[in-house]
């Protein structure tokens, strides 16, 4: 049952303001596609319009091979749990799972049937006869989550749907929609704004910026080499510093930043000026006097919070964030400090 | 798949080759055409049988136009051509109808230009019947299912269609008629156009003359319409908003008290206040007669002209300005006026530059509101207007009086319409900007603050003798009814009930012998059965609205608030001018009735529909959808449920709305469908105080119960919706009705 989807230089105008401008991508099938940006970038668009709740002003969509450009929500063979769950009030658990089954036209005995196995399928088997109203958050989400996967939709969709969940939920359901998209081999596609929650989901992620897809690629990909400035600040924290690729020696350029010289995958990027995205855990502090070759820097602000401790340190590079899972030594603001990059967390990046 | 078109089609020509196609004169509920010789005869021959045997060829090309869709059924609907076909098909069938419709009128050709193009003709047509109906409503439905498959709104059929049935409506019985009186004040008396006779009954002395103002001569109607206006808007607003801050801003001991004085305005006929007026301040009323008898003051008619309508409309206006108002002081964040008083501004201060200025624009339109119901008020002026003339009724004496000028009817109704329009463009335009309520459906902490002590004073003295005349007003009303003339012969009598409803047992059983009867039953029959059609149209129309993004919205929304604005006499003489002559020919009928409520109070619908469906998450809809619903579906099994507070709201406000309407219903009313605020009227006309006082009450009466059974079986929140006023913004009135 379940499809792949492509996306074939589709736009989306509302009057001017074009909301997706010529994005191509293509899902395949049985995977989990996050779509990832800040608000505005017109990813929750992208998704409806996978949904079939917008047309596109311009280009193909097509799920299983088939296009559907043209066809409406009601046509379309995809699911889809909303942020807001969209649990009909009035109805209960078990009419709203069976809702799609039985406006398709099966018997209410049979949709009912399935509807319970569904109930079950994401641990809530009992809660038939209740009202959404009576469910908790977590619950609720699962009985949307239910409702949707009934259908054996081609593709289910996901619009943020753990942005009504406190943190401590949130993990967990994660986990569940997860494990469950795994075992039913579903594809999948995630709109959400938070990027821990897309790394920790994602087969892959398109990151959106202002209509157009930003860069796309498996989390790791997506943390470890961010193509631009964007993606890098965006995915992750990032300190973003002037640096000047001196020379460019087989795949690595030779990259000079403030005294340090620093080895790194060039990435096409001719020699001069560049830009490098710094992680914050790549930066290891030590003390003024250490005998490690660092630049210096003076500590203007140390927070501590239980599992790491964080710093801001003025150097000549500018300002930069630190996390530093060594609880010892513990410097504090006014202290100077030497600082040395590690080989992982720090790339190149266009602007 | 093109099952979409077929139904239409079938329909089209089913009604085109076997129903009537013209109406029959015995009425649209009449069935007699079935033993009349349809589909055959030249009384009830079908459309076809008009064409073929009675002569009437002009009809074939409805057949025609009716076959060319069925040559592209077959194909599939992504096809181009398929919609091409179906809105041309559809668009042309529909022009034509209506334009055959008026080429071809009672005495044949309506055009010169038509006559001597196509010859002289005998024939004649009457008004459009069931297959004329069936024909329209076919082309409509196949020219929207073609725009739905070129891809407008999503390619969703119901929408569309729904969007089409709406605007075909809203045209037909909202413009058209508005566009004949336009067009009959430009015609003289033998129906020649001309703009100088136009100007000439424009500009009219009697409309603007300004006579009064140096001497005692009296002044334009125009003029006196305005003033009372301007006046009752005033007050009314005022009073409301007295109303208001002791209903919310003051630890008054029977607000329960005042909110009951907003539910009665709804259930009364608004003469009826005139009337109860005149009771206690006539000539023979009782405060006169108490005048007279204890001080020596010579009764007067004073009542009878400026002061009494403007008594009786303030009386009759002040609880919806109430309403209103009640909604804009709560709008009132508490926070802002807390932050206020932190910020060390006394009581007076934080109430005069913070409070009062945040309301301002709700208070208004409170006014706007009340001026607006001033110019269409009908029933006062007539009751208590004696030598002032005011818009509404000069229209009335126009059309049913010895002059029976229609083109000064329509001149007269034209600058109401003026007026009015004015009023309802500055309150949608420059209020719709303005406000700044700020009702944000989070709970907003904070107390709200009493007002001061000084303004208390001022607010008590000023509402609550109000308050109490309106109260006696009531008892007067529903007192008056049981004895002889209340003032002059206070004897205890049911003569007044008896003759009105008076049962007898005749040969054949019980016998309804009440002069009222009649139009009792006609008017609950009346009322029951356009409730329902404007609660459909009313929340259709707010579901598109709310729900879907179409090109021209907002034109579309205008249109449909619009009969809002044109005041009730206006629609009157509009339905005349426009539904007396084919192709449209349903005065003296029912039907008119019954469609002019529908119209009429449709902005009531539209606004509690969206009121409430502004309330209902837009991704229930989108759930339903992507569940594979379609949205006839979503509408019927998830909006119409969660809308049923609503739905009820709309259903009682329409029916109480068409029973206490008079001023539409005065020029539409025939011996056959008479009602019962007409025959109140008439009863006050001759005299006959007793007897419209006891009618009315038993009208207020039978609304009671009914709001009163409705409370009952729906529960209490419910209700308390339906107490919403005419014209208020409706965020502002039904803000708080979320599930």
């Amino acid at each position: 049952m379940t499809a792949s989807v492509v996306f074939q230089g589709v736009t989306k105008a509302f009057g001017s303001v074009v909301a997706v401008r010529d994005v191509s991508f293509e899902i395949e099938t049985g995977k989990l596609v996050t779509l990832l940006g800040p608000s505005g970038c017109g990813k929750t668009t992208t998704l409806r319009l996978i949904a079939g709740l917008e047309m596109p002003t311009g280009g193909r969509i097509l799920i299983g091979g088939e296009d559907v450009s043209s066809l409406p929500a009601t046509d379309r063979d995809v699911s889809m749990v909303f942020q807001s769950y969209a649990l009909f009030p009035h109805m209960t658990v078990l009419e709203n799972v069976a809702y799609g089954l039985v406006v398709g036209g099966m018997a209410k005995r049979q949709a009912h049937g399935q509807a319970e196995e569904g109930l079950a399928q994401v641990g809530l088997g009992g809660f038939g006869t209740r009202l959404p109203s009576e469910l908790s958050g977590g619950q609720q989400q699962r009985v949307a989550v239910a409702r949707a996967l009934v259908l054996e939709p081609q593709v289910l969709l996901f619009d943020e749907p753990l942005s009504n969940l406190d943190a401590k939920l949130r993990r967990r359901v994660r986990e569940d929609i997860r494990e469950l998209q795994q075992k039913l081999n579903l594809t999948s596609v995630y709109v959400t704004h938070d990027q821990e929650e897309a790394l920790a989901v994602s087969d892959q992620i398109i990151v959106m910026r202002e209509a157009e897809i930003a860069q796309e690629g498996p989390p790791r990909a997506l943390y470890e080499e961010p193509v631009d400035r964007f993606v890098a600040d965006f995915v992750g924290d990032a300190n973003l510093v002037e640096g000047e690729i001196v020379a460019i020696e087989g795949d690595h350029g030779v990259v000079r930043v403030a005294d340090l010289e620093l080895r790194l995958h060039h990435r096409d990027l001719p020699p001069g000026k560049a830009a490098l995205a710094i992680r914050p855990e790549a930066i290891q502090l030590a003390n003024s006097d250490s005998a490690e070759a660092g630049f210096r820097g003076r500590v203007s602000r140390a927070t501590y919070l239980g599992s790491h401790l964080e710093y801001t340190i003025d150097t000549e590079l500018g300002e930069l964030f630190v996390i530093d899972p060594r609880m010892s030594p513990v410097w504090a603001a006014g202290n100077e400090v030497s600082i040395v990059l590690g080989q992982r967390g720090v790339t190149l990046v266009r602007d | 798949m093109n099952r979409s078109a077929y139904p239409w089609i079938l329909l089209g020509i089913a009604g085109f080759t076997l129903l009537p196609w013209y109406a029959a004169d015995d009425g649209f509920w009449s069935f007699a055409w079935l033993l009349n010789g349809a589909p055959f005869s030249a009384e009830a021959g079908s459309g076809l049988f008009q064409a073929l045997f009675h002569g009437r060829t002009w009809l074939l090309p409805v057949l025609l136009l009716l076959l060319i869709p069925l040559t592209v059924v077959s194909r599939p609907k992504s096809d181009p051509l398929f919609g091409r076909v179906l809105v041309l098909a559809g668009g042309l069938g529909f022009a034509f109808i209506f334009g055959q419709g008026f080429a071809v009128g009672i005495d044949g050709w309506e055009f010169p230009g038509l006559e001597a193009l196509f010859g002289p003709t005998e024939l004649r047509q009457s008004g459009m019947g069931y297959g004329a109906l069936l024909a329209l409503g076919a082309f409509l439905f196949l020219l929207t299912t073609g725009i739905a498959t070129r891809g407008a709104i999503n390619g969703d059929a119901f929408v569309v269609g729904s969007i089409g049935l709406i605007v075909a409506a809203v045209a037909v019985f909202i413009f058209f008629p508005v566009f004949r009186i336009l067009v009959s004040a430009l015609q003289d008396n033998d129906g020649v156009y001309s703009l100088s006779v136009f100007s000439e009954k424009f500009f009219d002395a009697r409309i603007w003359g300004v006579g009064c103002l140096p001497s005692g001569a009296r002044c334009g109607v125009a003029w006196n319409t305005l003033l009372l206006g301007v006046l009752t808007g005033f007050s009314s607003t005022t009073l409301g908003l007295a109303f208001a801050l002791i209903a919310t801003r003051t630890n008054f001991r029977a607000k329960k008290a005042l909110r009951v004085l907003t539910v009665l305005p709804i259930i009364t006929p608004p003469f009826v206040i005139g009337l109860a007026v005149i009771l206690l301040f006539g000539r023979s009323g009782i405060v006169s007669q108490l005048l007279w008898t204890v001080f020596e003051i010579r009764p007067s008619r004073w009542i009878f002209g400026l002061p009494g309508i403007w008594f009786a409309q303030t009386l009759a206006f002040t609880p919806i300005a109430f309403l209103v108002l009640i909604g804009v002081v709560e709008g009132v964040s508490p926070s802002m006026e807390e932050a206020s008083q932190t910020l060390r501004a006394s009581d007076w201060r934080t109430f005069t530059s913070v409070s009062f200025p945040l309301m301002r624009p709700g208070v208004a339109n409170a006014f706007l509101l009340g001026f607006i119901e001033s110019l269409a008020d009908f029933g006062n002026p007539l009751v208590l207007g004696g030598n002032y003339d005011v818009l509404s009724t000069e229209i009335f004496f126009a059309i049913v009086g010895a002059q029976n000028d229609q083109g000064r009817a329509a001149v007269l109704a034209i600058v109401l319409l003026i007026f009015t329009l004015s009023a309802f463009l500055a309150q949608r335009v420059w209020l719709g900007r303005k406000s700044y309520a700020t009702v944000t459906g989070k709970g907003d902490s904070g107390v709200r603050s009493q007002i001061p002590v000084q303004l208390k004073s001022l607010v008590y003295s000023v509402a609550l003798p109000w308050a109490a005349l309106t109260a006696v007003i009531y008892v007067i009303i529903l007192f008056g009814g049981f004895v002889e003339l209340l003032g002059r012969n206070n004897t205890l009598t049911l003569r007044h009930y008896i003759d009105a409803f008076g049962i007898t047992r005749g040969d054949f059983g019980l016998v309804f012998s009440g002069l009222a009867w009649n139009s009792f039953f006609t008017t609950i029959w009346i009322a029951l059965v356009s409730a329902p059609l404007t609660a459909v149209v009313g929340l259709l129309t707010a579901y598109v609205l709310v729900r879907q993004r179409f090109v021209g919205k907002g034109v579309f929304e205008f249109g449909t608030m619009l009969s809002f604005a044109i005041p009730g006499t206006v629609i009157g003489v509009s339905y005349i001018l426009a539904f007396n002559v084919p192709p449209i020919e349903i005065t003296g009928t029912g039907i008119i009735l019954i469609i002019s409520f529908v119209f009429r109070n449709m902005p009531v619908g539209v606004r509690a529909g969206v009121a409430a469906m502004s309330q209902l998450d837009r991704s229930l809809d989108e759930a339903s959808l992507t569940l594979g619903a379609n949205s006839f579906t979503t509408v019927r099994r998830v909006i119409l449920p969660l809308l049923k507070p609503a739905i009820i709201a709309a259903l009682v406000f329409s029916f109480v709305r068409a029973m206490t309407a008079l001023s539409a219903v005065i020029f539409l009313v025939s011996a056959n469908y008479d009602m019962a605020t007409s025959f109140i009227i008439g009863r006050v006309e001759n005299g006959d105080f007793g007897q419209a006082i006891a009618y009315s009450s038993v009208l207020i009466v039978v609304m009671l119960l009914a709001i009163v059974l409705v409370q009952i079986t729906v529960g209490q929140r419910q209700i308390h919706r339906r107490a919403e006023p005419t014209g208020a913004p409706a965020q502002q009135t039904m803000g708080g009705m979320a599930r």
